[in-house]
């Protein structure tokens, strides 16, 4: 039986006007309906005015946009030519909207409790007793610690998955028909991200509230969405049930997102490396590091970043460094760079120890050893042209000058696959992918022998980034250039990588070839990492929460410890005594592969053979 | 936290103080050379320029000068007039009244005018009254004191004849002349002060009017005035704070103007005329006045931005 | 089933051929609103003055050619009087046009001075940090702590008034204020990821300011000399006002000011009835016209924030 439309979107247009007073449409004509209790979600890019059209249903567009056409019904009352105390009257009561970042949509002035109930009582939905009884419903079914007493905390007092679940509250306390979640869990670390998946997940379900779901993450979309629509440039490419967009989509900009999607990370995805690079030996190594901020205080950093760090490069390989945010995985980088010295240990380079700092390392030493940063935006001077830009190591390290610069900056821009024009523009004028090739091609003009890139795909849209890794491996294959490759995203260290590291508060938890690292035996922590990146599957998010280490994991934030194993507080093997007085040892597998665990081999097999009968026991 | 952030401020404040008062020593009594020299000009003997130095103390150090002249300041002994060989402390008390009763009423007047129409403009941005708040305040800052103080000679003395162009206090004038006497003056530094103030009100609103959660209340249905007083305000109130007392330092050099323009027999005017006759006891007495209140005004705004921010009055 | 299937071949070629928007669009040109262009005009007009006017003066600044002082527009013998005499019966158009001179002049000057010195010791600070920041950070801060004007008073009543002596005392006065923005905006450009990258290239500390860090400095400043140099001619007028800058009997926009007070209601017109002389005006207007118009230049240019939103309350 077909549910009840709650809300109706036809032919709705939106546009933006510009300086000159022309009109630019960003929203073309797109019409969707949403049904009572249904999750509807919005996918595509940047740019593609999904957030425009979600927030079109507040009747809101942000400063410089106008509604150009169509309508907006909400119950059959169009909202767009509603009168605005009567749109007013809408906001926050019958529809609610949740903003990407809570840090920044929470008033730092005022108690979460205030924020949360304020809503529901200017609208006079509820009186403030019982709208503050209702806010403290909503923070127990969030799963939120202290649900009588966090209404009088402050923004800044709580962490930000909490915050991102307290503007959950927020929206529901006035008990609105239509919710709108715009990429609520996107700046969420993965384990972040599925604690709040799930608990959005939860109260949709109970409070049986329809909701416009905005990303541009097909696998988040795939645990909470039974209708979507994909868009692109302000138009509808395809909109169809969950389950037939992406189990069969029929759309070809569809099928582009979808292979964008990584795959699940598991063995065999990382590539066999040419054998003419392959010289198997050490091109840098990083032996013993200890580093960190604020000086050093007895050989000790004050404030400490790395631990013990033993990692190497060997030539023409791609290592991955992963681990969650704060790990130390740019830290690391930087080490390697020169860019902080570290306060013991080494680091050699084709047999030969670097000196820690940049200022003491020889010219050419700088220049085998590369660092390409994290944001183009930022790395690439503004007041620079792109020739400039790519011809200064050219003149700095060799010294070519004039015509010859000139040709080699056109073939370094090539190799990127970039026109050879691009040269005259500022990096302003080029897009974000654009940006970050002509930051890779920088790094590449050097002619380096390593290449250490931090996060250089995390700021990009999937399919810009897909491309980018493309030709990462292009020109690891063609040029024979090691890689450090840096990232939170597992699915894109496991499809490049020849070996990973795995990072947890500073130290390594595991290293070893990729297709030793991604089967069983795991470290606790790998295998956490494992089950919290999000599949292109339905029902995934249910299956993983079956998972023993979730439900210690997800909720426990990591803390810097001085002894024992760091993962000691959500690892659900941990053993009081040992785990969090003794530092692990290292157990040493096949093909270098090695686990930083108290547990021995047959233990870790152990727990997951043991998982392994949870997951089917629920499948059955 | 908080506590030990305010107390850091006072100790800044303090060391200040001291500062400035090395400054204004090392300005007014060594820079310009021999002083004994100044004051006996073509008359210098060698022997009377000697009994002079030493009867000002100039054979001693400079350090040694300093600590007597500050320990003589702690204790009010603020020197003897180079005109007059008046004591300087007498001179000041029958002027330094004037002043501060001007600069209250000033600030009485000026502040909630200010935040009122700093406030309005700020929830109406782009209406045509704002854009002639925002105009006129724009044009006053841009301005001379003296000019603002001409055309108020040129509307309210010349062409209206309503109030004196100059004054001629002798101290026995009742409230309503001396208010009469008081208004030019006074009314020039309430344009002149409010301009600032309320350019720096409807900035402070409206760059918090710029963040997110503003654009959350919009959402959530929060009605206009709501967002403003509630909302926006309470991020915005130490901005405003700060705001005020730094335009009531500011009141420093408007005082100066204005007091020789409508020869205001205050704190200010006694200083100009120290400067003019190079009466440098005079002018270094009363340039630590000024400037200790100034200092205080600037520890008063930096304090308030401190207890007025969210983050350091509620500590996780 | 999917219900829109739109030219896919088009989106797709648009992917492949790296048609993705760029971020902002090709640069933007300096666009002046009718008001900015008004008050250009009008900058303009005094720098000219202040190259030619003694040149196309009726009048020279100290001749006493009127008929008397504070008289109404007239003419004799000597020329046309067009907007009246002053206190000593000097032509106060002319002292306007030199004044100029003087006025604007100055204040050039010691802005000039208060940027070089102020943007090479904040960058010097920025760039080396450690105990070379500390000390001068802290003279700012010491000179900062005390009201302008009343260091001006001080060092005026210590050392007299001349021209190098007002130029000197405001370039010192302001330097503090363009040393904190220098300083501040080097901090910010040196701590930015492609001041890192030249770093860590192995660039020398001067091929960093040069090409990355004043390039990216010289727009902000550019905007801030238009308001500092508003304050100096403030500044300096407000002394000349007191008596205690540019001494008569050279004519400066500021002491005129004050000379001719006394004229507003004691003018004479050619009948010898007493009017209001406006020889006080004029120069008054003249340092408003071209501090105004500075400034509206640069609220014209500066980045307008924060009204958007306000419009969407209801």
């Amino acid at each position: 039986m077909e549910k009840e439309v709650l809300v109706e979107v036809k032919d709705l247009r939106i546009s933006a006007t510009s300086d000159e007073g022309v009109e630019i449409p960003i929203v073309k004509g797109v019409d969707f309906n949403i049904h009572k209790g249904e999750v509807v979600a919005l996918i595509g890019e940047s740019g593609s005015g999904k957030t425009t059209i979600s927030l079109a249903s507040l009747a809101y567009t942000k400063p410089g946009l106008h509604f150009a056409g169509g309508e907006v019904k909400l119950r059959g009352d169009d909202l767009l030519s509603m009168d605005p105390l009567k749109q007013r009257s809408i906001r926050g009561a019958k529809v609610a909207y949740l903003a990407q970042s809570a840090a920044a949509t929470f008033n730092p002035a005022l108690t979460i409790g205030e924020q949360v109930t304020e809503s529901a009582v200017l609208h006079g939905i509820l009186d403030q007793e019982a709208a503050t009884k209702r806010a403290e419903e909503l923070y127990e079914a969030l799963e939120l610690p202290d649900p009588q007493l966090i209404g009088n905390r402050y923004p800044h007092q709580v962490s930000g998955g909490q915050l991102q679940r307290l503007m959950a509250a927020m929206a529901l306390c006035g008990k609105p028909d239509l919710m709108v979640l715009d990429e609520p869990t996107t700046a969420l670390d993965v384990t972040t991200q599925i604690e709040v998946l799930k608990a959005f997940k939860k109260v949709i379900h109970e409070e049986n509230s329809a909701a416009i779901y905005v990303t541009h993450d097909l696998a988040v979309v795939a645990q909470i969405a039974d209708h979507i629509v994909v868009l692109y440039s302000g138009e509808v490419m395809e909109q169809g049930p969950a389950d037939q967009i992406i189990n069969r989509p029929q759309h070809a900009y569809t099928k582009r997102l979808m292979e964008a999607v990584r795959p699940k990370p598991i063995a065999g995805l990382g590539t066999d490396v040419g054998a003419e690079h392959n010289r198997d030996t050490d091109n840098l190594e990083v032996r013993e590091v200890t580093a960190g901020y604020g000086g050093n205080v007895n050989g000790e950093p004050k404030i400490p970043i790395l631990k013990d760090i033993n990692v190497s490069v060997k030539n023409g390989h791609v290592v991955g460094v992963i681990g969650e945010s704060g790990c130390g995985k740019s830290t690391l980088a930087r080490v390697m760079a020169g860019m902080l010295p570290a306060a013991r240990g080494d680091i050699i380079l084709d047999g030969e120890k670097l000196e820690g700092s940049l200022q003491d390392r020889k010219l050419s030493e700088l220049q085998k050893v590369q660092f390409v940063f994290q944001m183009a935006d930022t790395a690439l001077n503004p007041k620079q042209l792109i020739g400039n830009i790519i011809g200064r190591p050219l003149e700095f390290y060799h010294g070519l000058k004039g015509k010859e610069k000139h040709a080699k900056v056109s073939e370094i821009l090539e190799m990127v696959e970039l026109p050879p024009e691009f040269a005259s523009r500022y990096p302003m004028e080029l897009s974000g992918g654009q940006k970050q090739r002509i930051n890779l091609a920088r790094s590449l003009a050097a002619t380096p022998e390593v290449l250490l890139c931090d996060e250089v795909t995390s700021a990009l849209d999937s399919i810009v980034g897909a491309n980018v890794i493309k030709l990462l491996t292009n020109l690891r294959d063609k040029t024979g250039v090691s890689f450090v490759f840096i990232s939170h995203d597992l699915s894109t260290v496991a499809s490049f990588a020849d070996e990973i590291v795995v990072l947890y508060a500073g130290r390594v938890v595991e290293q070893g070839p990729t297709d030793e690292v991604l089967v069983p035996p795991f470290h606790p922590y790998t295998r956490l990492l494992i089950s919290s990146v999000p599949e292109m599957r339905i029902g995934w998010l249910e299956d993983t929460m079956q998972k023993r280490e979730m439900a210690v994991g997800i909720s426990r934030g990591v803390e810097m410890t001085s002894v024992g194993c760091p993962f000691y507080n959500r690892c659900p093997m941990a053993m009081d005594g040992t785990c969090n007085t003794t530092i692990p040892p290292i157990l040493k597998l096949n093909d270098g592969h090695e686990i930083s665990c108290h547990l021995t081999l047959d233990q870790l097999n152990e727990v997951e053979a043991d998982t392994r009968r949870t997951l089917d026991a629920a499948e059955a | 936290m908080m506590m030990r952030m305010v107390l850091q401020r006072l100790g800044i404040g303090i060391a200040t103080l001291f500062v400035v008062s090395v400054i204004v020593f090392v300005i007014t009594s060594i820079l310009p050379g021999d002083v004994a020299d100044i004051i006996l000009g073509q008359s210098a003997t060698p022997e009377t320029l000697a009994a002079l130095r030493a009867e000002l103390g100039m054979d001693q150090p400079w350090y040694i000068r300093y600590f007597s002249w500050l320990g003589n300041l702690a204790s009010g002994d603020l020197g003897i007039s180079k005109a007059g060989g008046a004591s300087i402390s007498s001179l000041i008390d029958s002027r330094i009244w004037n002043t501060l009763i001007m600069a209250g009423m000033v600030s009485l007047i000026s502040i909630p005018i200010s935040i009122v129409l700093g406030l309005w403009a700020a929830m109406h941005p782009g209406t045509r009254l704002d854009r002639i708040v925002t105009f006129g305040t724009l044009s006053t800052i841009s301005v001379p004191e003296f000019f603002i103080a001409t055309i108020m000679v040129l509307i309210f003395a010349v062409k209206l004849k309503w109030l004196p162009a100059t004054l001629y206090l002798t101290g026995n004038e009742n409230w309503s002349e001396l208010l009469k006497a008081m208004a030019m003056p006074m009314i020039t530094l309430v344009i002149v002060v409010s301009a600032q103030m309320i350019r720096m009100t409807r900035a402070g609103i409206l760059n918090v009017m710029s963040s997110p959660y503003i654009e959350m209340a919009i959402l959530k249905g929060v009605p206009r005035k709501r967002i403003i007083l509630r909302h926006a305000l309470y991020n915005a109130i130490g901005p405003i704070v700060n705001v005020i007392a730094l335009n009531l330092a500011y009141l420093v050099s408007g005082v100066v103007i204005v007091e020789t323009i409508f020869s205001y027999p205050g704190l200010a005017k006694l200083m100009i005329d120290g400067v003019q006759t190079r009466d440098l006891p005079l002018v270094q007495a009363c340039a630590m006045i000024f400037c200790a209140v100034y200092v205080i005004l600037i520890l008063l705004a930096d304090i308030a931005s401190i207890l007025s921010n969210p983050r350091l009055r509620h500590p996780k | 089933m999917s219900e829109v299937i739109k030219n896919e071949d088009e989106i797709l070629a648009k992917l492949d051929a790296f048609a993705e928007l760029p971020d902002a669009p090709p640069k933007r040109k300096l666009k002046l609103s009718w008001v900015g262009k008004l008050a250009s005009l009008v900058v303009i007009f005094w720098l000219v003055i202040v190259a030619i006017g003694p040149s196309i003066s009726p009048h020279h600044e100290m001749d006493m050619d009127g008929d008397d002082s504070f008289m109404v527009a007239h003419d004799n013998e000597y020329g046309s009087f067009y907007l009246g005499t002053d206190h000593l019966g000097r032509d106060t158009l002319s002292r306007v046009l030199y004044g100029a001179r003087n006025t604007i002049g100055i204040a050039l000057l010691a802005t000039l001075l208060a940027y070089s010195m102020g943007i090479t010791l904040g960058i010097l600070a920025a760039v080396k940090g450690g105990w070379i920041d500390m000390i001068i950070s802290r003279i700012n801060d010491a000179i900062l702590a005390l009201p302008s004007i009343m260091l001006g008073l001080i060092v005026i009543a210590a050392l007299g008034s001349s021209v190098p002596i007002l130029i000197g005392l405001a370039g010192v006065i302001y330097a503090t204020s363009v040393f904190r923005i220098a300083r501040a905006l080097a901090q910010d450009i040196m701590v930015q990821d492609f001041v890192e990258a030249a770093h860590a290239r192995g660039e020398r500390i001067w091929w960093i300011i040069k090409s990355e860090v004043l390039p990216n400095a010289i727009m902000p400043l550019a905007t801030d000399f238009g308001l500092r140099l508003v304050f100096v001619v403030l500044f300096i007028s407000s002394l000349s006002f007191l008596g205690l800058g540019i001494q008569p009997p050279a004519s400066d926009w500021g002491s005129m000011v004050r000379e001719n007070l006394a004229g507003l209601s004691g003018g004479i017109d050619l009948d010898g009835n007493t009017v209001t002389s406006y020889a006080a005006i004029w120069p008054a207007l003249a340092i408003a016209s071209f501090t105004i118009a500075i400034n509206l230049i640069v609220d014209d240019i500066s980045a307008k924030s924060g009204g958007s939103l306000a419009k969407k309350m209801i």
